[in-house]
């Protein structure tokens, strides 16, 4: 035997590990381009999190087509993914089916539900490429998801089919190849599936046989390879980032904004309230608000690469369905698109986030984030804890605080708020006028 | 309360009253409704009435933190002034920003919706309930406030508050976590909707009438506008009606 294969497999492995390595580097970069934030607290209930909602896929069951097809490629993806531990392996050393003689029948059962699998995965991206591209389901149709969105969407879905039939078709050679006798391969038990697809490969030569076995092999490898390393510029990354993404998940009540600790220094210092923090100002006043993803917490951003841009979020929006311009997927897919942006332009020399651009302004607009009614529906939504309004009330301070540029009506209410500390222009001697009704009829 | 606190009384609760209950003209019948139960319960309670101001909710929704906080800290230097323990409110918002965000500039109390204390009065059989009365056997349809429930997880309570009365109560297409809003949170009470299809208060009252319900329960200030708006919009005032859980339970007990 050639040691060829096994020197081109290590190559392989390397270089795909290689661009990994670079590619998890240019992420966390991008991702802690936001503002350091600590969630390190209850980790117990941060393991829950991550164990229900991650691993144990709960908020995908509030639809539940979606998430039955859903589940499907997702333990298929967890379990065959056992098999490539053997297919690196063989690939190293030679081998064919390593651990077949180590299992002995239990190896044909686990080729069996590996196969299963296969065939479920298969079943559920044919089923979620009709429900996006012939069933047209709203969600999957809106303007954020045109030209790549959409591309990317079903580009997954076409690979996982295909590796799925990589599977089988190695499975269904290799075993007629086993049958015909061939000292390298081994004849397993019945496999239920792949046997279908047999017929279609016994009339070949045991050469065109081998060739195609090992096609077969070597395309399911190397494409699980490739595909790692494309993950890595797609949605698809909600795969690996899910599972940060729910352990860093907000814990507080979802009606409950951040406090911003340096207004209260200086409200404080107005209203002649003695403050802990010494009064001297801090070095270097940040900006309040947020304008671009640096000023955004990096969980943020870590929100943004795990957004797999499923829409459930936008389809819950209250303004988005009534025909407002606002959609929280498009928040989460602008944020990336500027982290990505930024990123790029960091590492070829650029100015990076000096580029003159913003998200806010030249990704976001005005008119999107006050259409917001902060009624949490996106973020009761995310299947992954994934919160939009986060960012859009962040956005909105930004633009109260250092532009100014809140609607006029905000504005008045504003002022009547600072006179007569009502967002209705009444007198504050008035607020008890209702009782005097009750009195009345308490006298009667 | 100034006056209690200057006789050395200390209340019970201190019901917040909050800007809509004050001066919106419907609303205020919800204020008094809401009086109306606790005198005849006889809980020990207090008002702020002119020494309270808005909790800022609507500012800081709308981005501005500093006049958020200043109403903030102004309220938080009366309450404690007055070492207030509990606060009940019937405003989803008012509930919302005293509950979670006070606590960071220094106010720390109990703080209940006033379907979670009407819920406890009623188990707690302290309510006579009069079996029905003009509700007695209507369909009854609960809006969800965003700032009660998922803001919050407030689910039950208020309905519980319904089912207590003689009435069917009916689930809308969207209800409890995918409950829709009303159109009016995130201040956008204050100011006119961005250009789109629809308006959210329309989209939302036709789910509601949808039910087949007589009457819309709402448990907010800002719903209840909203709501009935909408309904008067769908020409449908003479037949539903939209009314606060104080005052469907007020109904019921005769007050």
């Amino acid at each position: 035997m050639s040691i060829l294969p096994q020197l081109a497999f290590v190559l392989i492995l390397g270089v795909a590990g290689f661009i990994l390595s670079k590619r998890i580097q240019f992420l966390r970069r991008n991702i802690l381009l936001g503002k350091a934030e600590t969630r390190n607290d209850q980790p117990e209930n941060r393991w829950k999190a991550m164990f229900l909602v991650a691993l144990g896929q709960q908020k995908m069951f509030k639809r539940w087509v979606p998430a039955f097809l859903h589940l499907l490629i997702y333990v298929g993806f967890l379990v065959i993914n056992l098999e490539v531990l053997e297919f690196v392996l063989d690939g190293l050393l030679g081998t064919h089916r390593l651990f077949a003689p180590l299992l002995g029948g239990v190896y044909t059962v686990a080729i069996n539900v590996f196969e299963f699998l296969a065939v479920a995965v298969l079943v559920s991206c044919v089923a979620f490429l009709v429900r996006r591209n012939v069933m047209k389901v709203e969600r999957f149709t809106k303007p954020e998801l045109k030209g790549w969105a959409a591309l990317d969407a079903n580009l997954i879905l076409v690979i996982e089919i295909i590796l799925m039939f990589a599977i089988l078709t190695m499975n269904a050679t290799d075993q007629i190849l086993a049958g015909r006798g061939d000292a390298h391969y081994l004849v397993l038990g019945p496999l239920f599936f792949s046997s279908f697809l047999q017929p279609l490969f016994e009339s070949l030569s045991t050469g065109a046989l081998v060739a195609l076995e090992r096609v077969a092999w070597w395309f399911h490898i190397v494409g699980i390879l490739a595909f790692a390393v494309y993950v890595t510029y797609s949605k698809h990354l909600h795969i690996f980032l899910a599972f940060p993404n729910t352990w860093y998940s907000n814990l507080k009540p979802k009606g409950e904004m951040v406090n911003m600790p340096e207004v209260t220094q200086e409200v404080n210092m107005m209203l002649g309230i003695p403050t802990e923090t010494p009064a001297e100002a801090p070095a270097e006043i940040g900006r309040f608000g947020a304008k671009d993803i640096n000023d955004l917490s990096w969980v943020n951003v870590l929100n943004a690469y795990s957004c797999t841009e499923c829409g459930r979020c936008t389809s819950e929006c209250p303004a988005n369905l009534t025909g407002k311009k606002l959609s929280p997927r498009k928040i989460m897919m602008d944020v990336r698109d500027r982290a990505e942006e930024v990123g790029k332009s960091i590492d070829v020399g650029g100015p990076g986030l000096a580029d003159g651009k913003s998200l806010l302004g030249d990704y976001i607009s005005k008119e999107e984030i006050n259409a917001c009614t902060s009624c949490n529906g996106c973020v009761e939504a995310c299947p992954i804890n994934i919160d939009p309004l986060s960012i859009i009330l962040q956005m909105r301070r930004y633009v109260a605080m250092e532009e100014s540029g809140t609607p006029a009506q905000w504005n008045s209410m504003f002022q009547n708020m600072e006179t007569s500390f009502s967002p209705w222009k009444f007198s504050p001697s008035d607020r008890f006028n209702w009782s005097e009704k009750v009195k009345e009829e308490e006298i009667k | 309360m100034a006056e209690m606190a200057a006789n050395s009384q200390t209340p019970e609760v201190l019901f917040w009253v909050g800007c809509a209950g004050s001066f919106d003209e419907r609303y205020k019948a919800v204020t008094q409704a809401f009086v109306k139960i606790l005198n005849k319960v006889g809980v020990s309670f207090a008002v702020l009435g002119p020494e309270e101001a808005c909790t800022g909710d609507p500012a800081r929704r709308a981005g501005n933190e500093f006049l958020f906080q200043m109403q903030a800290v102004a309220n938080i230097q009366v309450m404690n002034g007055y070492a207030v323990k509990k606060v009940v409110t019937a405003c989803p918002h008012c509930f919302n920003t005293i509950k979670n965000e006070y606590p960071a500039l220094g106010g720390n109390y109990e703080v209940i919706h006033h379907s979670e204390f009407l819920q406890q009065l009623i188990n707690e059989g302290k309510v006579t309930l009069q079996g029905g009365g003009e509700f007695k056997g209507k369909k009854i349809t609960f809006h969800d406030s965003c700032y009660l429930g998922r803001a919050n997880g407030v689910y039950d309570a208020p309905r519980e508050v319904i089912k207590a009365l003689d009435v069917e109560l009916v689930e809308m297409k969207r209800c409890r976590t995918k409950g829709l809003c009303c159109g009016a949170g995130g201040a956008q009470m204050f100011k006119e909707p961005e250009a789109g299809k629809k308006d959210i208060n329309i989209e939302r009252t036709e789910e509601a009438l949808a039910t087949g319900a007589s009457t819309i329960a709402v448990g907010c200030p800002f719903c209840l506008t909203m709501m009935t708006d909408g309904v008067k919009n769908k020409n449908r005032e003479a037949d539903v009606q939209v009314v606060d859980l104080a005052e469907l339970l007020a109904k019921d007990m005769g007050i």
